[in-house]
């Protein structure tokens, strides 16, 4: 049962070949069994699956149930769910049962989507490995003794794993598609305002985006046809009205073109992963694209940009945890600034106060425009490079990371060597853009991610192009079949 | 650009972070080499570009001024570390 896609699942509720009762519980079955090893999942949630599984039977029983009416799903445990401890993997939020429903989780209700619980991440997203987390680090199931990635490393995890299907994840510098390269599943980081982040918690809320983390990228299709759309509960989700994902899957690449910036093909690139990269560049040439070399001359503002927005939208949005309304309380409070400072300080973990440290400092009197206002012009200059090589290419392509999932507990004592792994990831934020990765070869016996950059809400663009890599590779059922023991 | 420990104090004040003394030197560490890297950031100079707050550059959206949500005093309540008669309780505040 568990090597079947969304797509699969669909199809055999739709003819009867199970129910959903059923393939809910062969998912929470293999949870149990294999789950106490990778550690995918932090809490989860088998009788509400199984009730959910239910109502989707006796919907499908009288004809009305709608596509993916059934269908298992795991969320990551920073979206919020109503009666349901959201932890964001924080010792802050241990305690934290969420009186409401998350936008994404309400949208995926209404689709009859089953949640089979919320995955392990880093504490609040912030990290690449996963071994922030309040709550143990994952393991990649591809190898147990590596990082599966983050911050959605649960989720990748799970859907390698084959413990769930599909899964949700969110992105602020590629926290959807780091661990979508290094699991060897594909990830959709959709353009800023795409999805709405209300009832996500919120790490940085200029960068941060949710989107899919699937087997495939029909798969990711299926669900962003659930998950994309307005929310006017969202100040800043987008207007624009939402395609159908799946439309556009088989179009022909005939006649696109396809960038590579030169400053993704330099020095600190594994070179079996650039072999990796250039062979599924070659695929798009088979397909009829072209390929043109581009120039992104402010691509090393980037890292130095995340580095003072991210923490300062940080050190902002995690105010809210003072100890008084809900989280984590100190024992014995001796006055209200103790209650703050011991609450915050016990709460939180070493990578979460570092970064509200950096933020605080960036944004404190007489430091806001050396550093705060310096990132975003900065943020301009990559996002103007961007607009630039649009007006050239159709998308933009290059490797996820720099390397492959490196191993557990081999953390460098330096953060700043940590935030390298995000070198090709954290401009799509600062811009805002789109941006797929799907797995596209094997290197040192891990997976490798192809990242492929759209133009703003060109989303069927790149799922187009990875589905039609997909239909003449088999690198992702490889990979699959290597990680779902 | 490093700080030192009296720095990294005052910014942990500023933040409402306790942080345990003997962690204060690796924090420092972590900072300065942090803010060395986003140091990076000073060649641009002070040419004039428009700093980019928001991606897509949307502007904040306004809705009418109605009430929509419900009040659901009792259930927010339940995640409280201590409350009594439907107030958060905080130490004293004012003698």
């Amino acid at each position: 049962m568990h090597h079947k896609t969304l797509a699969d699942i669909a199809r055999g509720l739709e003819q009867k070949e199970f129910s959903s009762v059923e393939i809910t519980k062969s998912y929470l079955q293999r949870i149990k069994q294999l789950d106490p090893e990778i550690n995918s999942f932090i809490t989860t949630t088998e009788d509400q699956a199984i009730a959910q599984a239910k109502q989707a039977d006796e919907k499908r029983e009288k004809n009305n149930a709608t596509l993916l009416s059934g269908v298992p799903i795991a969320h990551k445990d920073i979206f919020c769910t109503d009666g349901v401890r959201t932890s964001c993997a924080s010792k802050m939020l241990d305690n934290f049962i969420s009186p409401y429903n998350a936008t994404v989780i309400e949208k995926c209700e209404a689709a009859g989507l089953v949640m089979l619980g919320k995955t392990n991440m880093d504490e609040f997203a912030m990290g690449s490995s996963n071994e922030t987390s309040y709550y143990g680090p994952v393991k990649n199931p591809h190898n147990l003794n590596c990082v599966p990635g983050g911050s959605s490393g649960g989720s990748a995890a799970a859907v390698a794993a084959g413990l769930a299907p599909a899964a949700t994840g969110t992105d602020t510098g590629g926290s959807i598609r780091q661990p979508a390269a290094f699991c060897g599943i594909t990830g959709l980081k959709p353009t800023y305002g795409r999805v709405s982040r209300w009832g996500m918690v919120a790490f940085a809320s200029s960068l941060d985006q949710a989107g899919p983390m699937t087997q495939n990228a029909e798969d990711a299709a299926l669900l962003m046809n659930i998950m994309a759309g307005f929310d006017a509960k969202d100040s800043t989700s987008s207007s624009r009205p939402v395609e159908d994902y799946t439309a556009n899957l088989n179009a022909s690449l005939e006649g696109k073109k396809i960038g590579l910036p030169k400053q993704f093909f330099t020095q600190g690139l594994d070179a079996n992963i650039e072999q990796s990269v250039r062979d599924a560049l070659a695929v798009y040439e088979k397909l009829g694209a072209t390929l043109v070399e581009i120039d992104l001359p402010n691509a090393d503002l980037a890292t130095p940009a995340y580095y003072v927005i991210a923490p300062a939208e940080c050190s902002s949005n995690l105010s809210r945890f003072d100890g008084v309304r809900f989280g984590h309380r100190c024992e014995n409070p001796v006055d209200l600034e103790d209650l703050y400072k011991r609450s915050r300080g016990e709460g939180f973990g070493e990578g979460v106060k570092r970064r509200i440290l950096i933020g605080t400092y960036v944004l404190s009197a007489g430091f806001y425009d050396a550093y705060y206002l310096q990132a975003q012009k900065a943020r301009r200059l990559i996002k103007n490079d961007y607009l630039k090589a649009f007006e050239q290419v159709d998308m933009i392509a290059g490797p996820t990371t720099p390397s492959t999932a490196f191993a557990l507990n081999n953390q460098c004592e330096d953060p700043v060597t940590m935030y390298l792994n995000d070198i090709y990831t954290i401009a799509v934020n600062l811009a805002g853009l789109p941006a797929l990765s799907i797995p596209c070869g094997i290197s040192n016996d891990m997976p490798v991610g192809l990242q492929l950059i759209g133009n703003y809400f060109g989303e069927s663009d790149l799922l187009n192009a990875g589905h039609q890599f997909q239909q003449n590779t088999d690198w992702h059922k490889q990979l699959l079949a290597r990680s779902m023991r | 650009m490093s700080l030192d420990e009296t720095q990294v104090n005052n910014i942990a004040q500023l933040a409402r972070i306790e942080i345990n003394p003997a962690d204060i030197r690796q924090y420092t560490r972590d900072l300065s080499n942090i803010l060395s890297m986003v140091d990076q950031l000073q060649k641009i100079g002070a040419e004039n570009i428009q700093p980019l707050s928001n991606p897509l550059e949307q502007t904040q959206r306004l809705r009418p001024d109605q009430v929509t949500e419900s009040n659901q005093r009792e259930k927010f309540l339940q995640n409280a570390p201590l409350i009594e008669d439907g107030l958060f309780l905080v130490p004293k505040v004012i003698e």
